[in-house]
């Protein structure tokens, strides 16, 4: 199993910042699926051996967070957050529209392996709503047009 | 970046180096940063503890516990290394403050973790900030690794012949993790599952040491009380509640936004001038003040100082200051129904009331929403969250409860609306019904 650099360095350094080597697993992880795009059996299998773990240990962690995944996720996870904030400024609109732009439902993937769509829980921008995070960027205050132009720049990255 | 905004009511304390690049070490100089650090070595970790407790400080979180209190409850001798802990798990529906804070001013919550160090004789501190919030963890490191550069913190900090480490940490999406004794876990790298209290953090923490854990926005105003005096915080706001809050106004408001508002400043008064009031010529229909875990007051219940006691003196909690307006136009129901769903979605399931409980509810709200309803179900609804109150080991079960008993109380006519297989008369013609999701 082999890492870029960049996280091999950075796990070099988290690793030493607790008294106990399993305290740097959670976000150690996520940076792991950031990589490989998800948390496969080859990563869970590196991770366990590296923090003294059973896969098993790891595989409870796992499951428990909500933005682990050990399925493959299209290339930007589109995040729509319908929770109380949201929903009062229409982000189940917002959803449905996203849902009916990319023929695609919740946790699924588009064909092309470009877009995965998810409903999500509070993201933290509520004075902003409706937000949706598409990886790690935020959008926020958002209308069905404005959704498609977010769309549209995602698909332009690629071509 | 999230927009700011800005009122001539507001008293800019913790937000007062927002939008004036203080990211920048040297910028935050310039804006009087660590010289409240450099004051707190000079002084004694009592002297330090009685500022905090006369600032009225209390716990930004939502629980408004008083800090220099909890501060002092952490004992002087311990065999086991002491640790301060800084919450940025910030997941709290309506609450969208402390992402501001290390957004514009993370040396300011760096600069808290040391004062709150040298408080209680911790050499270590670890800053907790949510998985989701990606962009602000590496805001946070680069202001770490400036602060380690500039000698700041790590060996001897100035020339005082102490050390204190500052490390970030960070989540990968739970909201159960704010709560203090799952954010140990998570940061001890297990699932977010709390922990069996007493003993509290306070004695027994972070891998087994006394552990002080505060909010991020808690941690943000200690320097200001340093530096301007525990006397003048204090009176900045109302009696017991010290200073200043970031409000975020949210819902169906003409001016949304995150406000630096004075403690007991009228709820009516922020809805109506600060938040510009409701837009579209709606009415207002309900208000949850303190973040979704909060019972909703009604429009005659809002003309009230917002500072801890007032508000619970008037049936709800200052929680985490996230304030959601709620206009004519939404379904309680259906309002209530995702509440629900979110509590039932976060519930980490050691408790059964709250396991149970949340799934219960959020199932009975679905059918109660669709129009498959009886009218007993209001009552059984009630019936089931107050048999949740306080008891689960962790607050989330009656997060879940509080505001499901007051949205069947004070909404009971509107749940009843909905009876006997009636369409939600909130429903607009065409409108989506998006599929029940599976667990």
């Amino acid at each position: 199993m082999k890492f870029s650099l960049e996280f091999e360095a950075r796990f070099a350094e988290m690793v030493n910042n607790y008294p106990t080597r399993r305290s740097c697993l959670v976000p150690t992880l996520l940076y792991a699926q950031d990589e490989v795009g998800y948390l496969s059996d080859e990563v869970i299998t590196e991770l366990a051996q590296r923090l003294e773990l059973t896969e098993l240990d790891v595989r409870n962690v796992i499951s428990y967070y909500s933005m682990l995944t050990t399925k493959p996720r299209g290339k930007y996870s589109v995040q729509v957050c319908t929770n109380i904030c949201c929903l009062v400024r229409g982000g189940e609109e917002l959803l449905a529209h996203c849902a009916n732009k990319l023929g695609i439902g919740h946790k699924q993937t588009t064909a092309d392996g470009m877009f995965t769509l998810e409903e999500v829980e509070c993201i933290g921008a509520c004075s902003w709503a409706p937000a949706v995070q598409v990886n790690y960027d935020f959008h926020e205050n958002l209308t069905p047009e404005k959704m498609d132009a977010v769309l549209n720049g995602y698909r332009k990255q690629n071509h | 970046m999230a927009d700011l905004v800005s009122h001539p009511d507001e008293v800019r304390v913790i937000s007062q180096r927002f939008g004036k690049g203080a990211t920048d070490i040297n910028r935050y100089l310039e804006l009087d940063g660590y010289k409240a650090v450099q004051k707190a070595l000079t002084m004694e970790p009592d002297a330090i503890i009685n500022e905090v407790k006369a600032s009225s400080l209390r716990g930004r979180g939502g629980a408004g516990f008083p800090t220099g209190l909890k501060w002092s409850f952490v004992p002087k001798q311990s065999a086991k290394p002491k640790y301060v802990l800084c919450n940025g798990d910030e997941s709290e529906p309506g609450t969208c403050k402390d992402r501001l804070i290390f957004e514009h001013d993370p040396h300011a919550v760096i600069e808290g973790v040391m004062i709150a160090g040298l408080a209680v004789g911790a050499q270590s501190a670890y800053i907790y900030i949510r998985g989701e919030y990606r962009y602000l963890s590496i805001i946070m490191q680069k202001a770490i690794r400036d602060a380690y550069a500039k000698g700041f913190i790590g060996k001897n900090i100035f020339g005082s012949g102490k050390n204190f480490e500052v490390y970030w940490h960070g989540g990968a999406g739970a909201y159960e993790v704010g709560e203090e004794s799952a954010l140990m876990e998570s940061l001890e790298g297990k699932r977010g599952i709390p922990r069996i209290r007493p003993p509290f953090p306070a004695v027994v923490g972070l891998w087994g040491g006394p552990t002080v854990i505060n909010n991020a926005e808690t941690l943000a105003a200690v320097p200001h009380i340093l530096l301007g005096g525990g006397e003048w915080y204090a009176n900045l706001g109302t009696p017991k509640n010290g200073g200043t809050r970031l409000f975020c106004l949210s819902g169906n408001l003409e001016k949304p936004g995150v406000y630096e508002l004075p403690m007991g400043y009228n709820l009516k008064k922020m809805i109506y001038d600060v938040g510009g009031g409701i837009p579209n010529g709606r009415a207002l229909k309900a208000v949850v003040p303190g973040g979704s875990s909060v019972p909703a007051l009604l429009p005659e219940e809002i003309d009230i100082a917002m500072d801890f006691d007032t508000v619970a003196k008037a049936g709800s909690l200052l929680g985490s200051g996230g304030v959601v307006v709620i206009d004519d136009a939404q379904c309680i129901v259906k309002f209530a129904l995702r509440t629900m769903k979110f509590y039932r979605h976060e519930s980490c399931g050691w408790c059964i009331p709250c396991r149970e409980g949340t799934d219960w509810l959020e199932k009975t709200l679905i059918r109660f929403h669709s129009g498959a309803g009886l009218k007993k179900d209001i009552d059984n609804m009630q019936y089931l969250a107050e048999n949740m109150l306080g008891r689960t080991f962790c607050p989330l079960g009656d997060a879940a409860a509080m505001p499901m008993i007051a949205f069947a109380k004070k909404f009971r006519k509107e749940f009843e609306d909905h009876l006997e297989g009636r369409p939600c008369p909130f429903e607009k013609e065409g409108a989506v019904r998006l599929p029940v999701l599976a667990h």
